[in-house]
């Protein structure tokens, strides 16, 4: 109890612990929304991907010293395009394609990023480092964070169609492929955000498990992305309380206390109704 | 008339379907049948721009179709629907609304009315709120056509709707099916069962990679065409069980 009111007193004196407070529940919230979409799609592997590949964007935008989103984006998109080219024009399954596009950009992130010399930088772009987010930073997540929720409040009811009945979708002429693409590129804009708090090897963990929370939790799309949002805020701020408190990195920390939520609401939450279950045998779906 | 010339479609090289004309009616509910294979479900997909065709053109009132997008409705065969979607089955429903209403519109309360009445239809209005998975087959089923109603769509086309539904189901579909064709729209079926082609349908087209035989039912469910298409077995069977009953 006393290292709660002492995290407390330390939220009101440093300016540092507020900056990362701020940032950890926008990225929280930012993830977990999309992270909605993600693990509706299928498309968990594809997040990992994405996220993983943004990784040459990051340095090459340090490089040239451009915003780190720019190089990001085109980096992202790249690899979304790329892997859908090497599916659709090859017998190939989608998920080899997606292990062969983003190890290979992954592999190029790293060559670059030594080129560029900056060890330091390197060990916070893996595993996060919110302690030290600089106030644009934040004026960037606070960006992202509307533009995600604007996406997602303009295209909700073509984000549920596609994400529920993509055939459907075409047939009345939704334009599907530009929608997804749409979605890439607001998950690499997430990722880069995540990247402060998480670190890049994480961040597929911020998407996937809140949301999956989330889903054990609701029968409804909006009640979903709601409680993933608030979920994903949650275990960042308990997760940067532990870093701060016991100096635990933040990424990991934030990530534990998601699947610990996840952990728990997977025994108790009616939906799953994982005990009732175990009593009786499964029902066989008709 | 919703006209199909010389479509053909191949898969990695192999033919599927091969220099296909056909026609359907306004006003007529229409089976297309054939053996497993036939191109059956290739044929609508290809018609609604879902897959590539080799070559063909589908017009309506001698129109491309793709002018019409809005005004098709396809009831898909459910194989691999995510019945764990976080959707209820009004809100299923209200999907139907969105191909009308475009980007950025939501749906108000015209769409919710809309949709709350095709529940109705369908004799679904009890299960409005429940999530999609909770429901049977044959339920389900239901549920797509009243968003098909939803769509107000001048051409219905659906796949195997009645494979493995309940009689109540069947008989709740058929009669929209019904209301449709006397209300002048164009409804396509593809269907499997043999026994019911002559109560269910007004024309028929059967159909093996090409076009067996197409026009009205009395003029095209014949021995002959079965015997030649699925095998002499099952048109003995057929015609000699059936006959008088089914005509």
């Amino acid at each position: 109890m006393t290292t709660i009111a002492s995290f407390i007193d330390a939220l009101g004196r440093y300016d540092f612990l507020q900056s990362a407070l701020i940032t950890a529940i926008m990225v929280g919230v930012m993830s977990g929304i999309i992270g909605c979409f993600i693990i509706l799609r299928g498309m968990s592997m594809m997040g990992d991907a994405i996220s993983h590949a943004v990784l040459p964007g990051v340095a090459v935008a340090y490089m040239l010293g451009l915003n780190v989103l720019i190089g990001a984006s085109v980096f992202g998109l790249l690899a979304a395009g790329l892997i859908g080219f090497v599916a659709s024009h090859s017998k190939l399954k989608t998920d080899t394609s997606i292990g062969i596009v983003f190890s290979a950009f992954y592999a190029l992130g790293f060559i670059l990023i030594s080129l560029a010399e900056s060890a330091t930088n390197l060990h916070h772009i893996l595993f996060g480092n919110i302690l030290a987010v600089s106030d644009t930073d934040i004026m960037t997540t606070v960006v992202v964070l509307g533009l995600v929720i604007l996406f997602v409040v303009f295209f909700y009811k073509e984000l549920l169609v596609t994400s529920f009945d993509e055939t459907f979708a075409k047939t009345y002429g939704l334009k599907v492929q530009l929608l997804h693409y749409g979605l890439m590129l607001v998950l690499t804009l997430v990722t880069v955000s995540a990247l402060q708090t998480v670190g890049i090897i994480l961040v597929v963990a911020m998407l996937i498990t809140p949301a999956a929370t989330a889903f054990l939790w609701t029968e409804k799309l909006a009640t979903m992305l709601i409680l993933a949002a608030t979920n994903g805020a949650v275990a960042s701020v308990i997760g940067l309380y532990f870093s701060y408190t016991l100096n635990w990195a933040s990424g990991p920390a934030i990530v534990l206390i998601a699947a610990i939520i996840f952990g728990i609401s997977f025994v108790i939450s009616p939906k799953q109704a994982l005990i009732t279950n175990l009593r009786r045998p499964r029902r066989v779906a008709a | 008339m919703l006209d199909i010339q010389n479509l053909t479609v191949a898969y990695d090289d192999t033919p599927v379907l091969t220099d296909v004309a056909v026609q359907f009616n306004a006003g007529k509910i229409t089976g297309i049948i054939g053996p497993n294979g036939a191109g059956k479900s290739t044929l609508i997909k290809a018609m609604l721009g879902l897959i590539r065709s080799q070559s063909g053109t589908t017009t309506y009132n001698g129109r491309p179709i793709k002018q019409f997008q809005r005004q098709l409705a396809y009831v898909e065969q459910r194989k691999d629907l995510d019945l764990t979607f976080p959707i209820t089955v009004f809100e299923v429903v209200l999907t139907g609304t969105y191909g009308q209403l475009g980007l950025f519109r939501r749906p108000g309360k015209p769409e919710r009315a809309a949709s709350l009445a095709a529940l109705d239809q369908v004799g679904l209005s009890a299960f409005a709120d429940r999530q999609i998975g909770n429901l049977s087959g044959g339920q389900l089923q239901r549920v797509f056509v009243a968003r098909a109603i939803v769509q107000q769509a001048e051409i219905i086309i659906l796949d195997e709707p009645f494979v493995g539904i309940d009689l109540q189901s069947e008989t709740a579909i058929m009669a929209i099916l019904k209301q449709w064709r006397d209300a002048g729209k164009t409804i396509i079926v593809v269907h499997h069962d043999l026994n019911k082609v002559s109560c269910y349908f007004d024309d028929l087209v059967i159909l093996n990679h090409g076009i067996v035989d197409a026009g009205p039912v009395a003029k095209v469910y014949q021995p002959e065409n079965i015997a030649k298409t699925f095998s002499s077995d099952l048109s003995k069977v057929l015609f000699t069980a059936t006959k008088g009953v089914a005509l």
